[in-house]
């Protein structure tokens, strides 16, 4: 599962050591308060109060003191969360750039063509080079959505009609989850997405097989499965690069079957998962818009044997 | 001076007014319009037995769509999911947003081949003649009631409080619930076609 703590990417570093000053400098206050609080509990009582003069200046002395102190420390932490927030763009020279775009409940993801590799579009799985700058542009097409990969950067909203940037530069491999992090409706919850960041020769290989059309089925269930597609309302939605179906109110489904998890990291891929998901996505994810497709068992299994082909 | 006995029945009555407050909003809870994301596959089936007279023009549902409170036409969260496949399957293209274009305006308070729901759940599944595609194979039976509804909603003489959700861009009609075609009828229909739909 995400966290925060596990910095993985360079933003996600900063913010970290800016949450631990933060909460460290925090608890040192909160110490000292109530070291002193516990202090003044147990002193003895009995002895008369300090009065006149002395007392007067001491008293202004204290006062003076703990409002410089406090000034200067809010003023730390507000210089160092505006440091902070300031190296979160990193560097001017994007190696990538990646348009992402929000909606109920999935994520619409197209690489633009650079030295990287060519224009492509898949969903719900970022595949980034690792020591790379690379540029997101989010956007939303229905309500507010927030991309959130904790692990590599802070949250940034995807508003409806605007654009938002975010700079992710993961510094190790690994996969890193994401999650939606604003409410957006029904689904909120089951709209994850992987985050895969690999070396650049791994990368170059993933992002060309990508940019390729769908495999032709030799096999003949495969085949039949493909028809299948073709001709029920799945092609009206749903893109598979190479062929008729070229929808493109659902995720492109060109290489579905080599992604990690389907329906926005729902279930792991697998064809019982697909052949489930196709059957009865309303049970699986009540109020996500794809519909029931009224299949019959054979279809299904065409259909599922198809979908897991899409490599 | 208030005597203890006014401050008691004040407190009660104080109490009384929160718990009706609570209990009023409960029962409004309670009487919401339930979601049905589900339709069963049967009753789905079943859903597309809409018989259509042999002019094409109107006909009877089936049974079951009354059974269910013809569900397209009344929830509020079908007819969202009818303005959402609106734009999904690019009605715009040829309809405005209910204006009308190249093909007949939604709003202008006539229907070509009339205002039932049984002639535009046909229109959209199997299509009408110059231009009109069928929608049979790239729709679910379920999504042409809800897209229906949508419509059927659109081109209504009379508000209702069930309404899809709001547009985000600038608003060219008055909103779906409050009969757009009511305030912008007019005299004749637009012609589109010379052998198209009755004329007045």
């Amino acid at each position: 599962m995400q966290s925060a703590w596990d910095a993985q990417g360079h933003s996600a570093e900063v913010l970290k050591h800016l949450m631990l000053g933060i909460i460290g400098v925090c608890t040192l206050i909160w110490l000292l308060v109530v070291l002193m609080l516990f202090a003044a509990l147990v002193k003895r009582r009995g002895q008369a109060p300090l009065q006149g003069e002395h007392a007067e200046r001491k008293t202004r002395l204290v006062v003076y003191l703990s409002v410089a102190v406090t000034t200067i420390i809010v003023a730390g932490l507000t210089l160092a969360s505006f440091f902070a927030t300031r190296d979160l763009v990193v560097g001017r020279d994007m190696d990538l750039t990646v348009r992402i775009k929000g909606q109920q409940w999935w994520w619409q993801v197209t690489y633009e063509g650079s030295s990287f590799g060519p224009r492509f579009q898949t969903a719900n799985e970022l595949h980034i080079p690792v020591g790379r700058n690379v540029r997101l542009e989010l956007e939303s097409i229905d309500v507010i959505h927030s991309f959130w990969v904790p692990s590599l950067a802070g949250k940034q909203d995807m508003i409806p009609g605007r654009m938002n940037v975010l700079t992710l530069r993961a510094e190790r491999p690994g996969v890193y989850r994401g999650q939606c992090a604003e409410f957006c409706g029904l689904q909120h919850s089951h709209m994850a997405l992987m985050v895969v960041a690999q070396d650049d020769d791994q990368y170059r290989r993933w992002a060309q097989a990508q940019a390729l059309d769908a495999a032709v089925p030799d096999d003949t269930e495969v085949q039949a499965g493909r028809a299948v597609f073709m001709r029920k309302p799945c092609a009206a939605c749903h893109t598979v690069r190479g062929t008729e179906a070229q929808g493109s109110s659902g995720p492109d489904l060109t290489h579905v079957g080599g992604r990690r998890t389907i329906a926005a990291g729902l279930l792991e891929t697998t064809r019982g998962s697909l052949a489930a998901w196709t059957a009865d996505p309303q049970t699986l994810k009540p109020g996500t818009n794809m519909p029931i497709v009224p299949l019959t068992s054979e279809e299904l299994q065409q259909v599922s044997a198809y979908m897991e082909t899409l490599k | 001076m208030v005597g203890p006995v006014q401050r008691s029945v004040r407190l009660i009555s104080a109490y009384a007014a929160c718990a009706a407050a609570i209990g009023l909003a409960a029962g409004i809870g309670w009487m919401r319009e339930p979601r049905q994301y589900r339709t069963d596959p049967a009753v789905s089936h079943d859903l597309e037995n809409f018989r259509l007279m042999k002019n094409g023009i109107g006909g009877a549902p089936p049974d079951v769509y009354f059974a269910l409170g013809k569900p397209y036409e009344t929830t509020a969260y079908d007819l969202s999911q009818g303005k959402r496949l609106y734009s999904w399957f690019g009605c715009a293209a040829c309809h405005g947003t209910g204006e009308g274009g190249k093909g007949p305006s939604f709003i202008d308070g006539w229907w070509l081949y009339g205002p039932s729901m049984v002639s535009i759940v046909a229109s959209i599944r199997d299509g009408r003649p110059h231009g009109m595609p069928a929608f049979r194979d790239r729709m679910t039976t379920d999504e042409i009631g809800q897209l229906a509804g949508y419509i059927k909603a659109l081109g209504a003489y009379a508000a209702t409080n069930s309404a899809p959700s709001r547009n985000d861009d600038k608003h060219s009609r008055p909103a779906e619930n409050r009969a757009p075609a009511a305030a912008l009828f007019e005299q004749g229909p637009v012609p589109m076609h010379p052998d198209q739909g009755p004329s007045p």
